[in-house]
């Protein structure tokens, strides 16, 4: 019990709480489209930069932020911000991810409504697309590399996929909701281990 | 008053939109319809605004059709319109802070509820099939601004093209960001870096799909 409490302070030490809102304000500024987009930016700002969370929480918390309301960057900021400083680290980091949006979209309707027909910044997105594309295309490697184990882990994973991708590729008029993938997925894990557990008492 | 509507609409909107920015659309386009200070036009106005600005989509058009409430509604009450822009910023903000409230509330009690079974065996079990699924989704998330931004696809028209020049970028940026001495630089980095091609292609040999 002491040395719990005394992880905590000496973790309270190493978090300053200007070093989360300054962390999510750039990944809040510097990432288009939000939600998967910002993977590749809160890998690097929360995971490799800082250790902040692992790469298995932060695929938790996205799976949470699936099925629970509101905007995956912003949950998934709460969760890092609650985690890193209690409450005052959440109010922090949501905060931090939500101000350069407020900000860019208010100066923009106030002042360039037409900010959008801009013909530069038409072309500066369509070739930021890209890079968005590769460096989630990166991500996903890496964490089928590091996260997807045994043949369960692929199956659910190329079922997940082929399950939200594939009914737009052939033409189907409905789309499957990610909210009931990441409910069957969690079915499948909790069935999963209670098989495994029963072979195991059994042997 | 305006105020008040906001916050009502935009808690509830943030209550029951689940699964990510885009969820929000259909709710503010039925706040169009109820409101006179929202149109249609607007709206799309807003996603295109919402796509080439920075930040989740989401918190983008919140911001939006809050600011777009307070400066219509002060406009049709005879201020000025630099005072309707300052009243459109107080809006944009309550509506922004509105849409927040009920994810934050959410997901503290969710958090505490996390720490406190960490250890149970359920919980483990459900995330041990959540994180390969979740990787596939992230995967189909890749797949649907690859395939659009490549080969145009679009389900509506079930068709598409090879945008040549698109193809030829995404693979030098996949090579660039796996290179060894690259491969460190932080995502920004390269995000600018094809903002930068972007533009330069744009006006000089222009891109096929833009």
């Amino acid at each position: 019990m002491s040395e719990e409490i005394r992880n905590n302070t000496a973790k309270e030490e190493r978090t300053s709480l200007w070093k989360l809102f300054s962390a999510f304000m750039r990944i809040g500024a510097f990432t288009f489209g939000g939600g998967y987009a910002m993977l590749p930016m809160l890998e690097r700002e929360c995971v490799d930069k800082t250790g902040w969370v692992t790469r298995d929480e932060l695929l938790d918390y996205f799976a949470i932020g699936q099925c629970t309301p509101g905007v995956i960057a912003v949950n998934t900021a709460t969760f890092i911000g609650k985690k890193e400083r209690g409450f005052i680290g959440a109010v922090v980091t949501t905060a931090g991810v939500v101000l350069p949006s407020f900000v860019i979209i208010s100066v923009l309707t106030a002042l360039l409504a037409n900010f959008a027909e801009i013909p530069a910044v038409k072309y500066a997105l369509h070739g930021r697309r890209v890079a968005v594309g590769v460096l989630i295309l990166n991500t996903v490697i890496k964490l089928v590399k590091q996260k997807v184990k045994g043949f369960f882990g692929y199956a659910l994973c190329v079922l997940a996929f082929v399950l939200v991708a594939l009914p737009p590729v052939i033409g189907l008029p409905f789309r499957i909701s990610p909210v009931f993938v990441v409910i069957g997925a969690a079915i499948a894990g909790v069935v999963r281990g209670l098989i495994m557990r029963k072979r195991g008492e059994s042997k | 008053m305006i105020y008040l509507i906001l916050i009502y609409e935009f808690f509830k909107i943030g209550l029951f939109a689940a699964g990510g920015g885009l969820a929000t659309l259909p709710f503010l386009s039925a706040l169009a319809d109820k409101y006179p200070w929202l149109t249609q036009d607007m709206i799309s106005q807003m996603v295109a605004l919402s796509e080439s600005t920075p930040g989740p989509l989401g918190i983008n058009m919140a911001t939006y059709s809050g600011y777009m409430a307070g400066y219509n509604t002060f406009l049709e009450a005879g201020h000025s319109v630099w005072a309707c822009r300052v009243f459109g910023v107080t809006t944009a903000f309550t509506a922004t802070a509105s849409l927040v409230m009920p994810s934050f509330i959410v997901i503290m009690i969710v958090a505490r509820m996390l720490e406190k079974y960490k250890n149970s065996k359920l919980i483990n079990d459900a995330f041990s099939g959540l994180r390969p699924a979740v990787a596939g989704l992230i995967a189909a998330a890749a797949w649907s601004v690859i395939s659009i931004t490549l080969f145009n696809f679009s389900s509506a028209t079930f068709g598409g093209a090879f945008n040549f020049k698109e193809i030829a970028f995404f693979a030098l940026m996949m090579v660039v960001t796996n290179v060894k001495p690259l491969k460190k630089l932080h995502p920004l980095v390269f995000i600018a870096f094809a903002a930068a091609v972007g533009i330069l292609i744009g006006y000089t040999i222009g891109w096929g799909a833009a």
